[in-house]
């Protein structure tokens, strides 16, 4: 029965890939449009969907796109491996599968009424974005808007556009690091800590998101507790190679918790004592 | 009208310092400009002042043989650039130049040295502030150096 299939959350639903655009030299943003009129595009900020590229393999992309158009699902894609660079590949109109979209995302309805502190480092931009979109959406019922992002250097730089667009809203701050500037850069030089000491933050009323590499969010977390910012109020988005994507599998396992099912976004104090972890 | 006093007090880096001590600062103390592009302070140059930075950015770069400068750090408004008149041989082991017009307070190092010398209390309490920085920035430094965005993630 075509209702029953299309509810499996293991089959992927075909999908056209609209365009793809480059966004540094490795990352590449895809936007894709459903096939059907029965496919899903409404999405929480901070979830992922499932990707299979046909005859390669299936692989867990958070989504980076706006939740108010509802026309199309965005990824953002880092091309390091093969079935990463063959879905960079495709073109306007090639298909792929899409299952989900899957997991629990960013607090954003909890969050209304507080100052939303968003720290990304690298590609954890991405699915930071759909929060970010959000918020501006939605602007007055939050207070202020704090973006810190860090990246590589100059050319790794997510949405660059988009950031300085987004520091023109009222009670927004952008601050841009990179950890390796050259002569042309005129924005700071440091890793994403650094920038802590340009906000005014107000810790009772703030809340945190923060993705990028686990050591970033490790010492991330470490200076928003300096900052006054408690446990309860911070969260991170983490990453794990998801299979099934519905807690079935076991392949994400972090500790207690199924990334797929359980997060990949969590309160700060569920994963503390695990960022610390040599391996898990 | 801003005295010097009343910004040496107000900048973050001296928060908190005793009034004696202030008075003591001030009479090493002037206000400098620096124009955006130009070099504030060059690789193996007596090193003997550093800097409160009240305005602007500033850039410290590494330059190595055959490669374009690199851009290690940048500091901002609230913090202070340079210790090496802190200790010998007195010498700028980094360039730095100013990204924007910078205004900041310069504090004559071999005056402080000397006042330092004379009133070890002060010395403690300048050397403790410094050793603060110098800690945050190791820990900035090490963290960079992991290069968290080249790979995974």
């Amino acid at each position: 029965m075509a209702t029953a299939a299309i509810c499996d959350p293991m089959l992927p639903q075909p999908y056209a890939v609209r365009e793809v655009v480059k966004e540094t030299p490795d990352t590449f943003t895809l936007s894709v449009k459903p096939e059907n009129a029965v496919n899903k595009t409404a999405f929480q900020p901070g979830q992922f969907s499932m990707l299979w590229v046909f005859g390669i393999g299936e692989l867990p992309i958070s989504i980076s796109g706006n939740p108010e158009l509802h026309d199309r699902l965005v990824y953002t894609v880092r091309s390091v491996g093969q079935a990463t660079h063959a879905l960079v590949n495709l073109r306007a109109g090639d298909g792929l599968g899409v299952r989900g979209p899957f997991g629990v995302g960013w607090p954003a309805e909890a969050a209304r009424g507080r100052d939303i502190i968003v720290v990304a480092g690298g590609i954890g931009l991405a699915p930071l974005r759909p929060l970010i979109y959000q918020v501006l959406h939605n602007r007055k019922d939050y207070g202020r808007l704090v973006i810190l992002y860090g990246g590589r250097s100059p050319r790794d730089l997510l949405y660059r556009k988009e950031l300085a667009a987004w520091a023109r809203n009222r009670e927004t701050q952008v601050l841009v690091t990179v950890d390796y500037g050259g002569l042309g850069w005129r924005g700071h030089v440091g890793v994403v800590t650094t920038l802590f000491k340009y906000t005014r933050l107000q810790p009772a009323r703030s809340v945190a998101m923060v993705c990028g590499p686990e050591i970033m969010m490790r010492f991330v977390v470490g200076e928003l507790e300096t900052q006054g910012i408690s446990q309860s109020d911070i969260y991170l988005s983490m990453e794990r190679n998801m299979k099934c994507a519905v807690g079935f599998c076991g392949h994400c396992q972090y500790g207690p918790h199924f990334i797929c099912k359980d997060g990949p976004v969590f309160q700060c104090q569920a994963l503390r004592k695990l960022l610390e972890k040599y391996e898990i | 009208m801003e005295t010097l006093k009343g910004i040496i007090a107000e900048h973050p880096f001296f928060a908190g310092l005793d009034d004696s001590f202030t008075n003591l600062l001030v009479s090493c103390a002037s206000n400098v400009r620096f124009k955006a592009g130009t070099y504030i302070l060059k690789e193996g140059d007596a090193a003997n002042t550093f800097y409160l930075i009240r305005e602007g950015k500033v850039a410290v770069e590494v330059l190595a043989p055959q490669r374009k400068p690199i851009i290690v750090s940048t500091l901002g408004v609230g913090e202070i650039l340079g210790w090496s008149w802190l200790m010998q041989p007195f010498q700028w082991k980094f360039h730095a130049h100013a990204v924007d017009d910078i205004r900041a307070i310069a504090l004559d190092g071999k005056c402080l040295r000397t006042k330092c010398d004379q009133d070890h209390d002060l010395g403690y309490e300048i050397l403790k502030r410094f050793a603060r920085i110098m800690e945050q920035r190791l820990e900035a430094t090490r963290l960079q150096l992991l290069d968290v965005y080249g790979a995974g993630r």
